[in-house]
């Protein structure tokens, strides 16, 4: 079902990824993960095929130990509701180089398009901001989304935290790797950390 | 949460000896959800300069949590209750796919003495839980195999990258004691 005036997905991910020079990208299960690739294969792009819940902790594992390198979280709202206690965690540490995004299209569009709590009830912005993450957006244009990309790269300021409301119609399905270990030995190599 | 009684009125010195090992083998983020059986270790964690300690909501979230810090070139130790293994099951598939070191160290419930009922059944299949999942399990009962045992699952984790969990069984901790 597609709406008036909601970003497309695509351009969202796209937008956020532009400019991502030393940007490392973890994709939440579904069609986050496929957005990201969409985009473009990076060495620095960890895949998420499974583990629903676990993108934004994945997220806050990778910021402590690479304290300067930007950490940037892609997930939907269905993967985002499952592991919503995470948001507090993360606000309790504060990783100042970490960054959540929450493509939110109010259903579980891998599924068959069941609508989602944040369709009627939950507001994910709201949920964030109360565990603790000052910076929590609630994003509508494609200019904010921009504005967002741009605050990734400040590695003092975070964590921060976007729900971005976006058109719930399907696109094209990209795939990315479904290897795990390659996925993330191919991102260990890119940060320069040898096989065990 | 209540302290466990101890037999005796001394702190026991086999936290010290987890903690010295965990030192050893650089560890540097230690997530967990609190147990009374972890607290002297929790604190030894609170108070290091090499160690993180990151408390959870969940014990599912410290799954994900040490795929992304050994991502990002870490080593980390999850310390839960019995009960927590149950939380762990669907997010320990990561363990496989992506390959990462998994050390947890669980203090055992619903055992040895147990008197609340509602810990019994997480307690009795913790085990068959963790090994179902991929996860060896090591048992640790008297305080003087704690660093034997310890030192035998951090070197198969990280070394070997073998899944593995160390059962710090209610015998070694103590009962908690409500009732007579």
């Amino acid at each position: 079902m597609s709406k008036a005036n909601l970003l497309d997905r695509r351009q969202v991910v796209s937008a956020l990824l532009a400019n991502r020079k030393d940007v490392v990208a973890i994709g939440g299960l579904g069609a986050s993960t496929n957005d990201i690739t969409a985009v473009g294969d990076h060495a620095r792009n960890f895949y998420l095929w499974g583990g629903m819940g676990g993108a934004a902790m994945i997220g806050l594992g990778l910021a402590l130990a690479q304290p300067k390198l930007p950490v940037l979280v892609i997930t939907g709202d269905g993967e985002m509701l499952m592991g919503m206690g995470s948001l507090a965690t993360i606000a309790l540490q504060k990783p100042s180089n970490l960054s959540i995004v929450v493509l939110d299209n109010e259903a579980y569009g891998e599924t068959g398009g069941q609508t989602s709590h944040t369709s009627a009830a939950a507001d994910l912005v709201g949920i964030a901001k109360a565990c603790g993450i000052a910076d929590s957006r609630a994003i509508s244009t494609l200019a904010e989304v921009e504005a967002f990309a741009k605050a990734v790269h400040d590695l003092a300021a975070g964590p921060r935290f976007a729900n971005v409301k976006i058109d719930s119609a399907s696109v094209e399905r990209i795939l990315p790797s479904r290897d795990g270990t390659y996925i993330v030995n191919r991102i260990r190599g890119d940060l320069g950390f040898q096989p065990i | 949460m209540h302290a466990r009684a101890d037999a005796s009125d001394t702190a026991p010195s086999w936290p010290d000896d987890v903690f010295a090992t965990l030192q050893r083998f650089d560890v540097r983020q230690v997530p967990y959800v609190p147990d009374a059986g972890h607290s002297k270790l929790i604190q030894r964690v609170l108070g290091s300069s090499t160690m993180r300690g990151i408390p959870l909501t969940t014990e599912e979230e410290g799954v994900a949590l040490l795929a992304g810090a050994w991502t990002g070139g870490q080593r980390g130790v999850l310390l839960m209750q019995s009960s927590g293994v149950g939380n762990c099951i669907n997010m320990l598939s990561l363990i496989p796919i992506l390959r990462f070191p998994f050390l947890t160290l669980v203090t055992m419930r619903g055992e040895w003495g147990e008197f609340n009922p509602w810990q019994v059944p997480m307690g009795s299949t913790t085990q068959g839980v963790l090994e179902l999942s991929g996860v060896k399990a090591l048992r640790a009962s008297h305080a003087a195999e704690v660093p034997a045992v310890l030192e035998a699952a951090a070197a198969q984790a990280y070394n070997a990258l073998t899944p593995t969990a160390v059962l710090l069984s209610q015998r070694l901790i103590g009962a908690k004691v409500f009732t007579k």
